[in-house]
Parts: C-alpha cells; structure tokens; sequence
C-alpha cells in the first residue's frame, strides 16, 4: 500500500484537491466542507514535502499518467526547483484554511461556504498542476483551472463590496487574455517541434535552431505568463483584484499565484528555449530587467500613496515581482537564487501582511489606513505580527526579507552593475516609507473616539503569526532554503540550453 | 564560566530584563529597581570581561550559521571592549537617573520605555563585540529600530514628526549604503570577519576605495556625518534620558565606532593611508566639525544646541579615522569615552534643568545657577571637558587627536581641532555664565520692595537626577587623571596585519 502510495505521489499532489472539490460543492454545510478541505490540504503538504525530500540531492522524478510513455503521455516531472515551488503553494494553503474558518466565516454567507471551499481545492489544484506538469499543454489547462476558479473566489468578495464583481470581471478578461497569448505561443512551439512535453521541446528546439515562429512563441509566452504573474505594465488586473476579493483569498492568491507563474516563466526561459542565447538574453536583460526595475520603483511609489492597506499591499507585490524578475534577468546563478528564494520569501512575508490586514477587517471592519489609527493598542498581536512582516518586507537582517535583498544585491554586484545594487537597496527604502506609515498610524495616533476593537480571534491570530515567525526563522536558519534555492538554480542551469557565457 | 558564556550574558541579560520589566509593569518601584539591577548586572559581567581582555585574550564564541559563511558570532578586541564599558557604565548611571527624570517629568508609558531602552543597550553591546560585519549590521538595525518608539516616546505630532526623521535617515542611510557596503566587502573578499589590518588589501582596486569608503561613511548614519546629521536634532523630542544616554552615547558612539572597526579591521590602517582613500573624508569631517559647531551656536533650545555640539563632537572621531595612523585611532576611540561622559553629563543637566524648573530655552536660564548650583557647576565642568582643557577628560583625545594631525602631515586639520575648541567656547561657557552671572530675567527690573528681591532659594530636580549628574562630572576629572591605563589599553588595537610566523 505504501509502496502504491509512494510510486502515485506526483499524480497524488494533482488529483486529492481535484477529488475533493466537488465532494466539496455537495457536502452542505459550512463546517463540514471546511473539514474536509483542511484534510485534502494537509495530505497535500506531506505530498509536497515528501516529493521535496526525494528530489533534495537533485534527482528527478518522472511519473507517467496513465502510463503512456512521454513525449506522448502527460508526464509528471519533479525536480527541486518544483518540488520547493509545490511545498510553498501546499504550505501557504496549510496556514491559510485554518485562517478562513473565522474569516470566511465572517465575510461570506453560510450557503455559499461549500463553493468557496469546492472552488478553493480547485483553485489549488490548478497552481499545484501548472508547476508539477512536464507538459505545456498541460500547463495551459491547469492554468486555466486555477485562473478560472480565481475569478469565482475573487467574486465571492461581493458580499462586502459589489467592486469584487467587477475587479474579478477584469482580470477574467485580463486573464483570458494572458491564457491566450500563452497557448498561441505553445502553439507555435508545437507547431516547430511537433511536441508538447517540456523535456522533449528543450530538445528539438536546440536541434532546430533558430527561426522566427520561435522568436514569436517566445514573446508570447512571455507576455502571457507576464500578464500572470503581473509584470509590469501588464499588473492592471492585480490591485482591484486583490483589494476586493475576501481577505482568505487575497492571501492565498497574493502568496501563491504569481509564485507560480514566475515558476513558469523560469522553466520556458532557462529550459525550454535554447535557440538563440543572444536573443533571448537581450529580451530578458533590454526589456524584462528595465521593466523589473520601473515596477520596483512606480508600483512601490504608487503604495505609499494608498489609503487601502489591501490596495498598499497589492501595489507592494506587483513591486516585489519585480525582484523576482529582476534576479532572473541578470541570468547568473546568484540572480537565479536570489530569485527561487524571494519567491518562497515574499510568499510567506506577503501571506503574513494580508493576513494581518484580514484580521483588521475582522475587528475593526475597515482596512483603510487612516481607519488603523491607534488600532495598536487594541489589537497588539496582530499589529505586532505587522511590524514582524514589514520589516522583513523592508528586508532588515534576521527576516528573510533580508536574505533575498542579500542574494540580489549579490548577484548585481557579482555583474559590476552596481548601479543596479543601489537601485535595489533605493527601492527597498521606499518599502520602508510605506510599511512605516500603517505602523506609525496604528502605534502612535490617538484611537477614534468610541471605537471598540477586539483583537482578532485565535483562529485567525496563530496562522498570522504563523507566517510572520516563519519569516523570522528562514532569516535566522537561512541555510535550509539558500540551499535548496541554490540547488535550483543550479539545476535550471545545468538543464539549461541556453549557452551560458 | 568561561568568557564566551560571561560575553553572550552581556549581550542577553539587557534584553531578557525586558520580559521582567514587562511583567512588573504595574509596580513602579519594583520594575524601575530591575532595571537598575540589570544595568549593574550587565556591567559586572563586561567588567569580567576586561580583565582577561587586558591581559590580552581574545573571548570570542560563534552563536549560527544565518545564510552560507554569514555567521552570528561575537569577538571582543580592545576597542569593543571600551565601547562596552562605556556604554554599560553609563547605563547605570541613566538607569537611576531615568527614575527620578520619568517620574518628575511625569511621563506615561514608563513600562515601554524601560524595554525599549534595555533592548537598546543590549543592541549597543552586541555591536562592541561583533565579531563581523554582518553581525554588526543585525545589531545596528536591533539598535534603530529599538529606539524609534523611545524617540516618539510623547506620541505628540513633534514627537511623530521627529521619530520620523530619525527612522528615515538611519534606515536610508543603512540599507541604501552601509548593506550595498557590506555586500560589496563580501563579493571581493569572501569574508567579514574584522581581521588585524583589514581584508581588502590586494582585494580592492585602490581606485574604488573612496567609493567603498563613502558607502560606510554615509552608511553608518549614526555617526551623523553631514549632510546626513538631521535625525539627531529631530531625535531630541525625546525624554532626556534618551538624549542622554543613546543621542550620546550609545547610538551616536555605535556609529562611530562602526566607522573606527570599519577603518581599522575592514580597511585596515595600512591601506587606507597608502592609497589615500580616506582624504576626501578627513575635509568631509572638518567642515562637519566646524558647521555644526557654527550651527550650535544659533540654537536657542538648550537640547538643540548640544545636540549640534554632538554632531561637531563626533566627527572628530571620524576624524581619527581619516587621519589613518595610530594616533588617530588612539584618539578618536579615546574620543569616544571623554566625550561620552562629558556629554552625558550635558544631557542630564538640560533634564535636570527641565524637571527643577521647566527651562527648554537658554534665553530663559538667566540667574538659574543660583537655584540649581550643583547642576550648573556640573555643567561647567563637563563643558570645560568637551572643549578641551585641563584637568578633565577631553583634554587628551584632542590632545592625541592633534598628535595624529601632525603624524599625517595634516597641519590643517590641528588648525580645525583649535578652531573648534574656541567654537566649544562660545557656545558652552555662555550657558553657565548666563545661569551664574546674569540677573533673573522674569524678574520686573523696578518692582517694589522685598517682593522684588530675587528668590534665590535652592531648587535643584530630584536626588535621583543629581547624584548621576555629579558621578559623571567627577568622571570628567577622573578621566583626566587615569588616562594612561586607557591610552595603553588602546596601543593594544592592532594595526597591522598579524604576521603568521
């Protein structure tokens, strides 16, 4: 049985949440879907992690649907870099559900509880397949899969705020837009090569060489993954949608979604397309990494004048994406690190802060800034675990934050681009200007008089904090996820075609 | 015990006193008396550190790996070792006086503000005993952000307005710089660790070195070189105890000690002055010196105006270490304790002055040395000390600072020292003189009778508040006279690289 259990553990970390949606949707109640999902979701962290143990000394697992051998079947492909991604996504979704229990609770009517759930495990079970999958077709159905059940759980906002409607109407169209751009490029690909499996396009792409269709599907895979993962300036769907959907899913999504796609973007560029070293390096270094640094400086200059601390926070991501596509541009394995790590590292200080912000609508029922006066003294954990994530957002020493500022800077440096290195340290100063705003609003102005705030339950306290001290300990023991960052990046580049110089 | 454990007690027995002060919140006398006994406890335990220090062990103990090479580890050598002393001695002495000032003063949130200024004191002493520049950094950034609410302390719109500059300045200065600095140091030498003459030579293009050089310089903001001085004026919204022991000693000293370690271990002597990297800084701390002495003399604010003095005060110590000979060294580290205890003293009397009487101005000072005698003549004597004359302290580290002027062949810069000494003048001597000599300006000049006779009762602040102010004054004097011991503790830092036989 165990034997069965762990030879079925690719195709185990896909089809539980997929299973266990719909048994979701009929289940009834509120209570007995949020059970059942918890369960699914812990079952989905062991598979992550055990599949994370098994590729730690760099094999890979190759597990075949159906048994159809690839390129022809759909082949499951974990290496490290996935392996990691997966147990982030897992991982998130483990701190996240106890959250909702309290927070859904509060923001969405007891009959739609179940669909939320069902369109959760969805919504789950299409990140876990995207980053999984070692087929491109695939990637675009488990995309759509989690996109699709995103703009269902962003709507669900609606009951707070009829503008969940249309921001989830908006980046359904924005969205769709992106899947598009994405499949006309796999397309093309397939088109060139006559394959879809990931291993075997890398292959036939190099024996192909060099041509325009694959220059084309080259950059329309970038956009499309680019309006994904909200590079900008293709970022117009992210604040809306992460300011009115339920604070739950604001979390979740904020922390995992664009994680994935940036999963995605790193194995096209580095593994996938080996035709041409000077093309591609150009696009990534003239165009993503200027865009990478404007979205570090505009997005974070546009959060520090949001009055919305959810709408702040939004801006913020769309900023710390930069970093991340900042580390993949310079195309070196400390870049490449720098990347993997603030990926797993933004996810837990970002998961952390819309937390928090949850928690203030749940107590005080507004997540305006200028609501937050004095909330300090009313809610001191949750405003505690606020300062915690913020300064690992800024990226002081002993938060992880610190860490992907350290790799980052590095990597610019390791380069000579040290203007680069000042923008980024230049840029981090402006994270300082708005997490410190919410802190200083919320320690030192006086409260609204007739206000009464409780702290937030514990419910939703301990996963916040949760998240927060996870951010202090991987800045503290840095050691467990550089190294396996650093694994990662060395395998994207020894899988690489491209040639590195 | 052995050293490692007595060292890292220093470090731990400030900030685990933060818990037993939170706990005893409610009892004043019983909280304010733990943080006394925490002052002394931490003090003997530096002070068991001296002894095997002097005798030329080196304690040194390695907490964790944080990220791949960067570790937490600590090392005591001569000139952390009297940064130590100096900033826990004088802790005790602000431990007592903070008791009589909060409770004159009538302050709130005592509680806060003795865990605030524990947790501060412990970052201080972690910095004297880093034992690399990474550590170093943690602490530092422990440091600032541990006394922005100390600064903010009265929560009134100066105070916020004040705290805000202080944050922004010190954060700006050390995550857009100082980090972009340390990073830089790791790429080219693989290590930093302060070693005996430096790591950078023959790592370095001397070319670079001014500009490696300028991101310390401008990077340890606390050591308020201009133009990025502005957060210790703004910093004196803050109680006096603050002011007092932290605006200078503690933060103000952690930076220019931050620069001696730097130029001394990082750098090394050696290669600062043959590559003449450090020119541009030695002007730099010149004009610093004299422009906010110049400045000082405009400040009406009693705190204001010894505020700029301590801006002028400490560049000479960065002074010292421009200058790149022994000498120089020698001098600014002894800088850093006749200054501190001169300056400590100021504070404490501008606190006194303000719980006896409640004069922030000096315009308003006029007669009041008749009431408050023993705070003007401590007064008195610790300006004599800053300025420079014997018998007290302050004499010797300009006298060795002129010393190391003359060693460089910078003629100039004793011309500076002399010229800020008689700025010392003009803006010190007049406060006292105006207390002693002038006639109470309040006073109605033909007024009738007995009524009008000036009330020349005794009025002093608190016991609390002046028995610290005349040990710290006395102190002034002792340093004069003790100073051999310390100049041969100094001739222990080393200079140069330790040859391997």
């Amino acid at each position: 049985m165990l034997a069965m259990i762990e030879a079925n553990l690719p195709a185990l970390q896909v089809v539980l949440p997929m299973l266990a949606a719909p048994i979701c949707a009929v289940l009834g109640r509120g209570t007995r879907s949020w059970t059942l999902t918890m369960a699914v979701v812990v079952l989905t962290f062991a598979v992550s992690v055990s599949l994370f143990i098994a590729t730690l000394d760099g094999a890979t697992i190759s597990y075949r649907m159906g048994n159809w051998a690839p390129p022809f079947g759909i082949e499951y492909r974990v290496d490290i870099l996935n392996a990691f991604v997966l147990m982030v996504v897992s991982g998130i979704a483990l701190f996240i559900l106890p959250y909702a229990r309290a927070s859904i609770a509060f923001e969405i009517s007891e009959e739609r509880q179940p669909l939320f759930y069902s369109a959760f495990l969805l919504c789950l079970t299409g990140l876990l397949g995207v980053t999984i999958t070692g087929d491109a077709f695939n990637i675009f159905v488990f995309l759509e899969i989690s996109s699709l059940s995103t703009y269902a759980l962003i709507a669900t906002g609606a009951e707070r705020n009829k503008r969940a409607l249309t921001a989830a109407y908006n980046y359904l169209i924005m969205g769709t837009v992106g899947a598009t751009f994405f499949v006309i490029g796999i397309g093309m690909l397939y088109m060139v090569t006559g394959t879809l499996n990931l291993a075997d396009l890398a292959q036939r792409i190099v024996e192909h060489g060099d041509s325009s269709t694959l220059r084309m599907g080259f950059v329309f895979i970038l956009i499309g993954v680019g309006l994904k993962l909200a590079m900008f300036p293709l970022h117009l769907w992210l604040p809306n949608a992460y300011s009115f959907a339920p604070s739950a899913v604001t979390a979740f999504i904020a922390a995992t979604a664009t994680k994935v796609a940036i999963y995605v973007l790193l194995r096209f560029m580095f593994t996938v397309f080996g035709f041409d070293y000077d093309f591609q390096a150009a696009t990534l270094r003239h165009v993503v990494l200027p865009l990478a640094i404007v979205a570090m400086f505009a997005a974070s200059i546009v959060a520090v004048f949001q009055d919305d601390l959810k709408r702040m926070l939004a801006y913020s991501s769309i900023a710390q994406v930069g970093y991340m596509l900042l580390g993949l541009a310079l195309l070196s394995h400390t870049g490449l690190m720098a990347s993997v790590i603030h990926l797993f590292n933004h996810a837990v200080t970002k998961g952390a802060l819309f937390m928090v912000a949850g928690c203030y609508i749940f107590a005080a029922g507004t997540s305006s800034i200028s609501g937050l006066r004095g909330i300090g003294r009313d809610m001191p954990w949750t405003t505690a675990a606020f300062v915690t994530a913020g300064l690992s957002l800024i990226g002081l020493p002993l938060t992880v934050g610190f860490v992907s500022k350290w790799y980052l800077v590095l990597a610019a440096l390791e380069l000579n681009w040290w203007p680069v290195a000042l923008l980024i340290m230049a840029s981090s100063l402006l994270a300082i200007v708005y997490i410190w705003r919410v802190v200083e609003t919320a320690y030192l102005q006086p409260s609204p008089e007739g206000v009464v705030r409780k702290e937030a339950p514990l419910w939703m306290l301990l996963p916040t904090w949760g998240l927060a001290a996870l951010s202090v300990f991987f800045g503290t023991y840095a050691a467990l996820t550089t190294a396996a960052a650093s694994r990662a990046a060395t395998a994207l580049i020894s899988a690489s075609n491209m040639l590195w110089q | 015990m052995t050293h490692g454990t007595v060292l890292l007690l220093a470090i731990f027995i400030p900030a685990g006193v933060t818990f037993l002060i939170a706990a005893l919140g409610n009892r004043p006398n019983l909280r304010d008396s733990a943080s006394v006994l925490a002052a002394v406890a931490t003090f003997i335990a530096v002070l068991m550190l001296l002894g095997p220090v002097m005798a030329g062990a080196r304690p040194e103990i390695a907490l964790f790996e944080v990220m791949p090479g960067l570790l937490l580890a600590f090392s005591i050598e001569p000139l952390g070792m009297l940064f130590a002393v100096v900033a826990s001695g004088l802790w005790i002495v602000t431990a007592i006086y903070s008791i009589g000032y909060m409770r004159g003063a009538g302050e709130k949130k005592q509680t806060r503000f003795y865990i605030c200024f524990a947790i501060a004191i412990s970052g201080a002493i972690g910095i004297a005993f880093s034992a690399n520049l990474f550590t170093l950094f943690v602490f530092y950034e422990i440091l600032t952000i541990s006394t922005y609410p100390l600064v903010a302390h009265k929560e009134t719109p100066e105070a916020r307005a004040g705290a805000r500059t202080y944050l922004a300045i010190l954060m700006t200065t050390s995550i857009g710089f100082l980090l972009v600095g340390v990073v830089w140091v790791w790429n080219i030498a693989g290590t930093l660790d302060f070693r005996a003459g430096g790591i950078l030579d023959g790592k370095l293009d001397p070319s670079f070195a001014p500009f490696l050089l300028a991101l310390f310089a401008f990077g340890i903001g606390k050591a308020a070189l201009m133009p990025f001085h502005r957060w210790l004026p703004a910093a004196m919204v803050a109680p006096t105890p603050v002011s007092a022991l932290l605006h200078a000693v503690a933060v103000v000293k952690a930076g220019v000690f931050t620069m001696l370690k730097v130029g001394t271990y990082i750098f090394g002597v050696g290669f600062l002055s043959k590559t003449g990297a450090a020119e541009w800084l030695m002007w730099l701390a010149a004009a610093s010196i004299l422009i906010a002495s110049i400045v000082a003399l405009t400040k009406d604010d009693l705190k204001a105006r010894l505020a700029y003095s301590t801006v002028s005060q400490l560049s000479y110590i960065t002074l010292g270490v421009a200058l790149a000979n022994q000498m120089g060294v020698i001098g600014g580290s002894m800088h850093i304790a006749t200054h501190a205890v001169g300056k400590i003293t100021l504070f404490m009397c501008a606190g006194a002055i303000y719980v006896a009487a409640h004069k922030t101005k000096i315009s308003e000072l006029d007669g009041l040395g008749r009431k408050m005698p023993i705070t003007f003549i401590a007064f008195t004597i610790a300006a004599l000390s800053i300025i420079g004359l014997p018998p007290m302290g302050g004499a010797w580290s300009k006298w060795y600072l002129m010393l190391a002027s003359a060693d460089a062949g910078q003629v100039a810069m004793i011309g500076v020292l002399m010229l800020s000494s008689l700025l010392n003048v003009a803006y010190l001597l007049p406060i006292p003189a105006r207390a002693f000599f002038a006639a109470p300006s309040a006073m109605p000049a033909h007024s009738l009778g007995a009524a009008a006779a000036p009330d020349n009762r005794i009025e002093e602040a608190p016991l609390l508040c002046l028995v610290p102010i005349c040990v710290t004054a006395i102190g002034c004097i002792v340093l004069f006279f003790a100073i051999g011991g310390l100049y041969e503790f100094l001739l222990h830092i080393p200079i140069l690289p330790e040859t391997t036989p």
